[in-house]
């Protein structure tokens, strides 16, 4: 199925994570701390808020939410 | 949530257990967990097939979390298998992209992301680290090297008192089988990781290796927020339980990491006593009594051997990063006595992790124990603590 | 310095921290007591609103006389102090709470603080998120907001005096010349007899929304509801912080004694919030928590000697964040025999004494 990350669009296979999908893109910043460090997934489940990223719309943690298809995701 | 004779909240090894038995005695069993899927940490996308099938009875909600003791209100029983997540201790470095817990890669993994290919440094401590790396193998990773904090001596002596726990020595094969070739240090941890806007390399003691992924496990936290949230009450960072796996509050139990850390066939027989108790079929819960006292035997030999050792607590620099939500550094903690008093005057703590990282790190660093715990369980929607 | 100073301070809140700070500077040897953190009791609950208030001449002159101090200290406050000038805007959902607006203004810009009226449309042009339609606000641009605990830590830091942390179990037990009670909702506890009552409130942090809310919001319904009614209420009150984080407020209860969550209370203090700002349900709230104020019959401190050596710095109900920096300096002037620079008397204690 199809997602696009910004501006760009990936092929990702069902039952992938976004973060996952993400990591698999070449990202590797998925957002900037409070004193502007880049910053990315850390506990891969749910728990330290690194891989926070918009998708559709909404602040999500890209590692406990699946790929759909049309999802957009934006790095900030 | 009305119509069910059993709520429980966490679908790893431990709820599963608890929903499964529980089910099949014809009760009407949900499961709840923030995960999008069934499976836990280390069931993530591949609960074994025996379970899978005993689950099918279940109605499991994924991506679903509770917030807070509202769910009490419905007067039915429920099992926390909540489980644990993973301790992080900071070092100069830990903050950069491609350093993730060592629990923390394999959930990632298993989730999707592709290791073919990619240098991945594991360190930290504990069986984890070997059972990781060999799925690290599996899907194409070059695993570089395996840092073991333990001392040498304290892995032999858990190694010869594992003919104890057969099942173990055959997974220790498997394992030593599929790292033949691996380098695996002991007495050795990461002591800083570089890169410009990624990891690239790390020193780890006395040496230097590049790397394109860096895992760090220095153990497991229980995940006692709700717990907390319900009423139970807790020793030493640990939910405490009777026989029959039930908490100090009425109408809850628990089981798995909550109550303790060793594994996932402590899990299992916690989670089937306790979902089985909860529903009130005590005789057939006590047929599995002996069962867990052999799983608990195992807990505390583990616990025994990887202790953490001191020298992991000098590693932050003055300019380290303890808590990633607040960008709070190791020298502004210094002056402060408690965690609380550091929260109020840093902010350390108080963002939408609630501590949950930097707490267990600073209770190694310092001393500290923050025992206090609001709703919600975790962040959420302002709209969810609207609804009565 | 003798061994026994001349004021002892019993509380490390933001009362008995500006009441040290004053006291030093008035040359008198200070110590301090402080039975947990400093600043970890309603300052660490508390909204940090410093706001000009107009309940009573005597409130005005307090608060007036605070806010001024908090401008005058904000260029040396710590960053961590989050000193955020934002100032209040009392929103007016109709055209009775309009009037509201217009006496408001005469009242203030007769004192000589400076406020604008806003119209529905320039309401809905400062705070975007607010529902539409509402009738307009008063907006009071001098007032501001501030992270309490820090500040309370640094008027210490400030003071240099000796804090001691312990818990007193009696006044008389402290060796000092004047004891002062600043235990805020606790201190009817070792002063039994003073008219202080706790009265409960929620709050609720966000994530970083930065620009959601720009100036503290609250409603003028909070009036008719908040402060005349002696049961529980709920009012629509919100803030925005210096970090983007928004904190939603605020529900007053008295009678509640446990400082867990009331699920019905927080409810219906987040259902009023939504009213006023739909939007706010889709924000992420991190943690929610709940705090005592000092209560007294008639809103007004209690500032001043009590009995014997024995004095009183308390009662600030929900606005001690507020006069804080007032409250320790009538006090030092009090001890030291100098003129307040305003009246004393309606905040003396003895009003209270039967
Ligand atoms: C302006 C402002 C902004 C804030 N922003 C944030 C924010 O962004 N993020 C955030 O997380 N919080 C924030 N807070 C809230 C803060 O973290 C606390 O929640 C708040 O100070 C209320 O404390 P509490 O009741 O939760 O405290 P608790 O920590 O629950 O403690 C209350 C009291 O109980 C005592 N206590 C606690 N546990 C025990 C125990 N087991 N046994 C005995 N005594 C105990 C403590 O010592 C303390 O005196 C903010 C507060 C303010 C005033
Ligand atoms: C929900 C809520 C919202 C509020 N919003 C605002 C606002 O927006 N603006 C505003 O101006 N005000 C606000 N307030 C009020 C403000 O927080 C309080 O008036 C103010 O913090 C009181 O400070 P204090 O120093 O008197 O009390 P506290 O901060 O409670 O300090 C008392 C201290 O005494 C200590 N103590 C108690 N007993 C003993 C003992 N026996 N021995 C030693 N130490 C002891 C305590 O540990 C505590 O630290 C609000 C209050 C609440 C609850
Ligand atoms: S990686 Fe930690 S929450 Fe997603």
């Amino acid at each position: 199925m199809k997602i696009y990350l910004d501006d760009r669009t990936l092929t990702v296979e069902r039952g992938t994570t976004v973060a996952a999908a993400m990591l698999n893109a070449g990202v590797s910043v998925f957002r900037e701390s409070v004193s502007g460090e880049p910053r990315a997934p850390l506990c891969g489940m749910g728990v330290c808020y690194e891989c926070m990223v918009t998708i559709d719309g909404q602040r999500e943690l890209s590692c406990q939410t699946l790929c759909q298809e049309g999802m957009r995701i934006l790095t900030r | 949530m009305t119509g069910f004779d059993l709520i429980v909240a966490g679908a790893g090894p431990a709820g599963i257990a608890a929903a499964c038995r529980a089910a099949e005695t014809g009760a009407k069993v949900l499961v709840l967990d923030n995960n999008p899927a069934a499976g836990g940490q280390i069931w993530r996308n591949d609960i074994p097939a025996l379970w899978a099938q005993r689950l099918s009875n279940v109605e499991v909600r994924g991506g679903c979390s509770v917030i807070d003791d509202s769910i009490l209100a419905h007067g039915v029983p429920i099992v926390l298998a909540t489980g644990a997540r993973e301790l992080f201790l900071p070092f100069p470095g830990w903050t950069l992209p491609g350093v993730t817990g060592v629990g923390g890669l394999q959930a990632l993994v298993k989730s999707g992301f592709e290791v073919r290919g990619k240098r991945v440094v594991l360190a930290g401590t504990g069986p984890l680290l070997l059972a990781v790396a060999s799925l690290l193998r599996k899907r194409g990773a070059s695993v570089t090297c395996i840092a073991e904090q333990a001392p040498r001596s304290a892995l032999l002596r858990f190694a010869t008192g594992l003919w104890r726990y057969p099942l173990k020595i055959a997974q220790g094969i498997e394992l030593g089988g599929s790292l033949l070739g691996v380098p695996y240090f002991t007495d050795c941890w990461v002591e800083e990781a570089y890169g410009r806007d990624r990891v690239e390399r790390v020193r780890l003691s006395g040496f230097e290796q590049d790397c394109d992924l860096l895992a760090i496990g220095y153990g497991l936290v229980p995940n006692t927020e709700l717990a907390t949230l319900l009423g139970c009450t807790l020793q030493d960072g640990f939910v405490t339980v009777d026989a029959m796996q039930k908490t100090w509050r009425e109408g809850v139990w628990a089981a798995g990491e909550l109550t303790g850390i060793g594994g996932v066939e402590r899990s299992l027989v916690e989670g089937e006593i306790a979902g089985l108790a909860a529903i009130g079929e005590l005789t057939e819960a006590r047929k599995l009594f002996s069962r867990r006292a052999a799983w608990h035997r195992f807990a505390s030999h583990l616990t025994g051997a990887f202790a953490l050792r001191p020298e992991l607590r000098a590693l932050p620099r003055p300019d380290t990063i303890v808590c990633r939500c607040e960008d709070i550094r190791y020298n502004d903690l210094t002056r402060w006595t408690s965690a609380r008093e550091a929260k109020l005057q840093t902010r350390c703590g108080m963002g939408l992790c609630q501590g949950r990282i930097c707490g267990a790190a600073n209770h190694f660093l310092f001393g500290w124990q923050d025992t206090s715990v609001r709703p919600p369980a975790s962040a959420a929607p302002v709209s969810d603590l609207m609804e009565s | 310095m003798s061994a026994v100073p001349d004021v002892a301070i019993v509380g490390g809140g933001i009362v008995g921290a500006a009441c040290a700070l004053e006291c030093k500077r008035a040359g008198l040897s200070v110590e301090v007591y402080e039975q947990s953190t400093v600043g970890g009791g309603a300052t660490a609950s508390g909204m940090g609103h410093v706001v000009v208030m107009d309940d009573s001449e005597a409130q005005f002159a307090l608060t007036h006389y605070s806010s001024t101090l908090w401008r005058e200290l904000a260029a040396e406050l710590p960053a961590a102090a989050e000193y955020l000038p934002c100032g209040t805007l009392w929103v007016a959902a109709d055209e009775e709470e309009m009037a509201e607006v217009h006496r408001k203004q005469s009242f203030y810009e007769a004192r000589g603080v400076p406020v604008e009226v806003l119209d529905a449309q320039q309401l809905a042009d400062a705070e975007p998120h607010l529902r539409t339609p509402l009738a307009g606000g008063l907006l009071v641009s001098g007032d501001c907001v501030v992270y309490p605990p820090v500040v309370a830590q640094w008027l210490l830091d400030q003071a240099g005096v000796t804090i001691h942390h312990q818990e007193i179990r009696a006044l008389a037990d402290v060796p000092a010349g004047i004891v002062v009670n600043a235990m805020g909702a606790a201190a009817p506890r070792l002063s039994p007899g003073i008219p202080v009552a706790p009265r409960k409130g929620h709050l609720v942090i966000t994530d970083r929304h930065p620009g959601f809310v720009r100036h503290q919001l609250i409603e003028l319904g909070y009036l008719k509801s908040a402060h005349s009614a002696s049961g529980d209420s709920v009012a629509f009150n919100v803030q925005p912080r210096k970090t983007g984080q928004i904190l939603i407020g605020s529900s007053r209860q008295y009678g509640a004694e446990h400082k867990e969550i009331d699920r019905e209370i927080l409810t219906r203090m987040l259902r009023r919030a939504a009213e006023y700002m739909p939007g706010i349900g889709a924000l992420t709230a991190i943690r929610t928590w709940t705090g005592f104020r000092a209560s007294t019959p008639d809103k007004l401190p209690l500032i001043g000697p009590w009995a014997g050596r024995e004095w009183l710095a308390t009662g600030h109900e929900g606005l001690g964040i507020t006069t804080s920096l007032a409250t320790g300096r009538l006090l030092a002037d009090l001890i030291t025999g100098r003129t307040p620079p305003i009246p004393a008397e309606p905040f003396l204690p003895l009003r209270c004494s039967p």
